[in-house]
């Protein structure tokens, strides 16, 4: 294994490494939030950091990432200075941006050891596979050579590796039965990126349930005598303790109210400027499509209508015309009713750490799908952990693919430049071949209905479309939004059907285990 | 994982490689007057699909040959029309008659690139796949690997996507010639290579060991009967594919002379720009200036052949020659990329291949040297090799490293170009001997195995 390993992570860190020398001349706006935050967190008080507000790109992170941040312009002075003074607002040396990269490839190191910690938690059947064909070597090279992750975080710009090496290394720790352990690094990745709140009941309900209670009644009720105080006082400790580390000297200096009104900005729209593909997308594209016909059913006065949904664009704040408007607070209802039959599935009859594994990945994509102002770089957090169910269960491989493809390939607008159009399209074929072969190996044999392949495919006639037609027609000055709708929706309309394939296995299985005790 | 899923992997892998290395800085950037092969490229384009044929190879008041007059046969001049046909297509002023002169731009920089890409991707990788499957022995898994490791050289990645030239053409065009001949279709592979020679001229130093193949081959099958049919039917190929090339020169004994007074400059000096050059090195220690500059690129590709049967003793060579053209990747800023790509070939080429593991003194062939070293017994040949490799990748970090951080001493101030020259001239000297020593002292198996490996 120590040879696999070598072989699977080097690879990695040359390709990191290769992203990273064609794009020294490139750069997108999260790098110029980092610097940002790099100088805030270097340059001012601590009683400062979420006041200041020189940049646009105000600090919206839990102040332990704030400290991840300071640490880091310790070792930034000495590549550049300059780019720690808050003033110089949108500066670039050579030397910053080869600072930034590195510090993404060594953070990386973390996403490594995880995705080491998860294949030795995968379950193989036994008998002599050779190297390529083994789960845990497949697992590798879907998590290391992640298309999604290669491309967001080396070429976008963030830290997701370093903060998804988390996630998974404490899903590890869990499959591995160390639960304070992961529940310790769950805590720390609440506080330095609070999107991860999304996926907290999965890990609440399934610490409260198959932690804290000791023992299961034979037909696998919770047994209330068996409750353990002492286990909840562990777990309860480590959340207070590295909240306190957090928030602490802001909760000190009264500034809460002001860091929580930065954490969570809700004056942004329903949707991102690029639609993800979620069930909000298609609510919108319905909309419009409704709109349009009122018009020219002459059901509906032009006028009266607001004025963004008909010139449509890439307006953040999206009008709905015919159906009505939605709100946050309807988003997170949704959002809690889509997560809570998966929840209370692992409430009622848990099923271990895979069990909490599936539930996360549910609450992962429910968030998504139903979620405020969701990115769609959201789909990594559904995409990565489900791809160690993904090389255990033929079924989940089924709905991997699918999910894969279509989240992968709904990240392609991210990328917008002609010479970045090649790299992403060799990538993704990269990845997508492989993914697709070496799980149809492992289980030996088709994993996708004739018509999930031709919808698939459907995604080569989008991206010629796409990138090719559509530039070259005339319509592309007049409305040039059409290629990011059609792909939006396009990978909705995939992304929708796995989360709803996930929820039944899901309720399947939950009914099986019903039967086996009965 | 079958194989065409893993072959495609690899190509996929290859290609990604090469245009990450594409996004980089190119020859002669943003650097006039001269500016550099890029410009050149871009000028011939510039010229031939201006200019009428016979003014190509001339000098005139539309072409001055001082200004990167075409020195390289027909066909490159025939390619460069065929672009410059596509650039008129997407943008007139890239190949305007003398307005176009050191132009620069993004647009034009992704379209030269995709023009080396487009036909590395038609020619060489094709070749690489089919020689690695038809022509070298060994499990599927050790044919992928060959194609793997043999893509990710980082010399021809480096010079053709970095650097910028379009040797992958001539290359891939000798190497469908060896893996055609290899088939035994001989007047297909003799069409392929005269191909190539007509793209670049440096394949001269390739065509003794395709002449001797064909030759010998001819004798053998008897030359009152099938030999002498397959001499004449080899000769009338050649001739005529030079014809067709040449074509439009044909009808003026001055255009052909013009031509090859361009494609063999005796006049000129000898050390243009063209580092690790043998005879630089030689220089040094002889001073002959009387011999023709050459190019390095003719040593190390076919030493990709090799990969398979001898993978330490080809990578080794590999590897020196892409650090023997240091000199030129730091003069067209193209660090990252060299020193990216070289880490990523060491790495793939020696675990994939198990270098280090086959490094037995049998594996090696090392067995004419056991019989020089008679007195020294006991020493384990294959150890030393080993030691040996490691201490001259070692060398070439350190040297790298040094030229980049460190700054010449003023009164020799090309030391470090001069150190990597006679570095890699010396690794150049010593594994050629090796190749050839292991060449003769193999056993007679058939000639058409032996004449390949010495490809």
């Amino acid at each position: 294994t120590q040879c696999l390993f070598t072989l699977v992570i080097a690879p990695d860190t040359e390709t990191l490494k290769l992203t990273e020398q064609q794009i020294l001349f490139y750069h997108s706006t999260d790098f110029e939030v980092h610097r940002n935050w790099l100088a805030i967190t270097h340059s001012l008080p601590v009683s400062k950091w979420y006041h200041e507000n020189t940049s646009e790109w105000t600090l919206d992170y839990p102040p332990l990432f704030a400290w991840f941040e300071y640490s880091l312009s310790h070792v930034a002075q000495h590549f550049d200075k300059e780019m720690l003074v808050v003033q110089n607002l949108l500066y670039t040396s050579p030397a910053t941006i080869l600072f930034q990269r590195l510090s993404v490839i060594v953070t990386d190191i973390v996403f490594i050891y995880a995705v080491k910690e998860c294949c030795r938690s995968v379950r193989e059947e036994k008998g002599s596979k050779d190297l390529l064909g083994h789960p845990f070597f497949i697992l590798a090279a879907l998590l290391l050579w992640n298309f999604g992750l290669l491309i967001v975080d080396h070429i976008h710009f963030q830290y997701n590796g370093f903060l998804f090496g988390i996630l998974l290394l404490s899903v590890a720790r869990h499959l591995q039965g160390r639960h304070l352990e992961g529940a310790l690094l769950f805590t720390v990745l609440l506080n330095l990126k609070h999107i991860y709140l999304y996926i907290a009941p999965a890990y609440g309900i399934f610490l409260l349930r198959s932690y804290c209670f000791t023992e299961d009644n034979t037909d696998g009720s919770v047994r209330w005598s068996s409750f353990s105080p002492v286990r909840l006082v562990a777990l309860g400790s480590i959340v207070i303790s590295v909240g306190a580390l957090s928030f602490g000297p802001f909760i000190a200096m009264g500034q809460l109210p002001q860091v929580l009104s930065r954490l969570f900005p809700f004056k942004r729209g329903l949707c991102h400027a690029y639609w993800a593909p979620n069930v909000w997308a298609l609510y919108n594209m319905v909309d419009k499509a409704l709109s349009v016909l009122g018009v020219r059913l002459k059901l509906l006065d032009v006028a009266k209508l607001p004025k963004a949904s008909m010139t449509g664009g890439l307006v953040q704040e999206f009008q709905h015309s015919i159906l009505p408007s939605v709100s946050p607070s309807i988003t997170l209802i949704c959002t809690l009713l889509s997560i809570m039959p998966a929840v209370l599935s692992i409430w009622c009859r848990p099923r271990g750490a895979r069990g909490f594994l599936r539930c996360l990945v549910v609450c992962a994509l429910g968030s998504f799908m139903f979620g405020w102002h969701v990115h769609e770089k959201a789909i990594l957090m559904a995409i990565l952990p489900f791809s160690i169910l993904a090389v255990e269960s033929r079924e989940d491989a089924g709905i991997f693919l699918m999910l894969t493809t279509t989240g992968h390939y709904s990240l392609f607008p991210l990328l917008f430049t002609a010479a970045e159009l090649p790299i992403k399209v060799l990538l993704m074929l990269l990845f997508t071949l492989y993914s697709f072969t070496s799980l149809k190996k492992l289980f030996r044999g088709s994993l996708l209905n004739p018509l999930e392949t031709t919808y698939l495919l459907g995604l080569v006639a989008v991206e010629i479309l796409c990138e090719v037609v559509y530039p070259l027609s005339p319509w592309q000055h007049t409305m040039p939004f059409v290629p990011l709708l059609v792909t939006s929706v396009y990978c909705s309309l995939g992304v929708c059907y796995s989360f709803i394939r996930l929820y039944v296995s899901l309720l399947r299985q939950h009914g099986t285990d019903k039967h086996k005790q009965l | 994982m079958e194989n065409w899923s893993l072959v495609s992997i690899c190509v996929l892998f290859g290609l990604t490689a090469r245009w990450a290395v594409s996004l980089n800085s190119y020859s002669g950037a943003g650097k006039p007057p001269m500016f550099g092969d890029y410009e050149a490229q871009r000028h011939w384009q510039e010229v031939t699909y201006n200019l009428p044929v016979h003014e190509w190879y001339f000098n005139t008041t539309d072409n001055n040959l001082n200004y990167w007059g075409l020195d390289y046969p027909p066909l490159t001049a025939y390619h460069s029309l065929l672009c410059a046909h596509v650039a008129k297509l997407i943008n007139p002023d890239w190949v305007e008659l003398h307005a176009s002169r050191g132009h620069e731009s993004y647009g034009h920089k992704l379209f030269m690139r995709a023009t080396v890409l487009v036909a590395d991707l038609l020619i060489y990788i094709p070749a690489v796949v089919l020689y690695s499957f038809y022509l070298s022995e060994g499990s599927n898994k050790k044919k992928v690997c060959t194609v793997l490791c043999i893509l990710l050289y980082p010399g021809l990645i480096l010079i053709d996507y970095g650097h910028f030239q379009y040797n992958s053409i001539s290359l891939g065009l000798a190497l469908w010639g060896v893996v055609v001949l290899g088939l035994g279709w001989d007047v297909l592979g003799s069409l392929a290579f005269v191909l190539s020679l007509n793209y670049k001229q440096m394949e001269l130093y390739h065509s003794l060991p395709f002449f001797c193949y064909l030759l010998g081959k001819c004798f053998k099958q008897g030359l009152a009967g099938q030999g002498l049919f397959l001499l004449v039917k080899i000769a009338v190929t050649v001739l005529v594919t030079f014809a067709l090339c040449w074509l439009p020169f044909l009808s003026d004994p001055g255009q052909i002379l013009q031509v090859v007074h361009r494609l063999f400059p005796v006049g000129r000096g000898l050390f243009e720009d063209k580092v690790a050059n043998t005879w630089c090195s030689l220089n040094v220690l002889i001073k002959i200036k009387t011999i023709l500059s050459t190019d390095t690129q003719l040593y190390f590709r076919p030493v990709c052949l090799l990969l398979n049967d001898l993978p330490l003793p080809a990578i080794w060579f590999l590897q020196a020659s892409t650090f023997s053209m240091l000199p030129l990747f730091l003069k067209d800023g193209l660090l990252v990329p060299y020193v990216v790509t070289s880490l990523a070939f060491l790495f793939f080429s020696i675990y994939l291949l198990s270098a280090l593991e086959h490094c037995s003194e049998d594996k090696l062939r090392l067995g004419p040297y056991r019989r020089l070293l008679i007195c020294m017994p006991r020493m384990d040949l294959g150890r030393v090799t080993k030691w040996k490799f490691y201490f001259s990748i070692t060398a070439m970090a350190g040297l790298s490293f040094m030229s980049v951080a460190l700054a010449p001493p003023a009164q020799l101030p090309d030391l470090f170009p001069l150190l990597v020259s006679v570095f890699s001239y010396l690794h150049f000297l010593g594994l050629l001997l090796y190749f050839n020593i292991v060449q003769i002292a193999e056993p007679p198996q058939s000639v058409r195995k032996n004449q390949k490996k010495s490809n």
